[in-house]
């Protein structure tokens, strides 16, 4: 850079391959973004599941319910 | 040591200690990944024959060595759950699962990215990218037979093995470049002698490595953690948790 200010669009041109290069970065960046998105929607999924069963499980009777596994 | 095995493999145990440890690795890997980055885009010389397209390997080539790591993090684990009938070790295969066919696919597209105004040409069908994609299919096939069978331990001895079997592939991967004449590139890291590659590259590659690496410890926590809940719903200490949220 030789003490000049950094070049912004030159930066981002990337010696003519911005298309792939910057495809290349964005695809990671979504790809990444949804592994951590997921499970996070995935575990409040199972959650609810689970708290909905509790909920049906204590409007039976008690006669009528199984005993839970240890 | 077989304590301490046995202890954090106990169900409650791992649930509480992994909620710890998520944290530290989640930020650990942004950290090491926004350094990486930096250092692989603003810092790094353009390349001599390459010039500016090279940076791909930032994310290319870590990501290649995750998909090759993750299979065999997850065989490995799918035979220790066989073997020694430890269920966390099957839920860790199961969890990693997804993260390593998302690090192949990344492997692959970026790799087709860079080939193309490389080799002219986004895919060929030569050694090191179609065994590439075999691991893609592996994963894919592993994740088939755990969403298809519905009995839980069926599930993961018929995908564990799965997995096992498809180890062969990580050999003819990883020797690819150097058992067939393929357009790819040999190693320039992983040999004997010193990698062929300039070290203000290299280091940057290699953060992005650790980088890719923390990021998938977190995750493959937060999915264990979430098989964990799933496969013991029924269960008391679970039904604890959940009440105590």
């Amino acid at each position: 850079m030789n003490g000049t200010e950094f070049n912004w669009s030159e930066f981002f041109n990337m010696g003519g391959y911005a298309f792939y290069v910057w495809t290349s970065y964005g695809l990671t960046f979504a790809v990444l973004v949804l592994n951590i998105v997921q499970p996070l929607m995935q575990r409040k999924q199972t959650i609810s599941r689970v708290r909905r069963a509790i909920r049906r499980e204590a409007m039976k009777t008690s006669s009528t319910q199984e005993p839970l596994e240890s | 040591m077989w304590t301490w095995i046995h202890r954090f493999a106990s169900p409650p145990y791992f649930f509480a200690v992994s909620a710890k440890l998520v944290p530290w690795f989640a930020t650990a890997a942004l950290l090491v990944g926004v350094y990486g980055l930096y250092l692989g885009l603003f810092v790094a010389p353009t390349d001599y024959q390459q010039g500016e397209s090279y940076r791909i390997i930032f994310i290319h080539v870590p990501a290649a060595w995750m998909s090759l790591f993750i299979y065999i993090v997850m065989a490995v684990s799918a035979a220790i759950g066989m073997i020694w009938r430890i269920r966390l070790a099957d839920m860790v295969a199961a969890a990693s699962a997804p993260i390593g066919a998302s690090f192949t696919f990344i492997a692959l597209v970026t790799g087709s990215l860079w080939g193309k105004p490389m080799w002219g040409t986004y895919w060929v069908w030569d050694a090191r990218l179609t065994s590439e994609l075999i691991l893609l299919f592996l994963y894919f096939g592993y994740m088939a037979l755990q969403s298809a069978i519905e009995d839980q331990s069926t599930a993961d001895k018929a995908s564990g093995l799965l997995a096992i079997v498809g180890v062969v592939n990580i050999p003819i991967i990883h020797y690819s470049v150097v058992w067939w004449n393929t357009l790819h590139q040999g190693a320039t890291v992983a040999k004997f002698d010193k990698p062929s590659i300039d070290i203000s590259m290299l280091i940057p590659l290699l953060l992005m490595a650790v980088a890719f690496k923390l990021f998938y410890a977190a995750v493959v926590l937060v999915r264990a953690r979430n098989e964990l809940l799933y496969r013991d719903r029924n269960k008391r200490w679970v039904r604890e948790i959940i009440n105590s949220l």
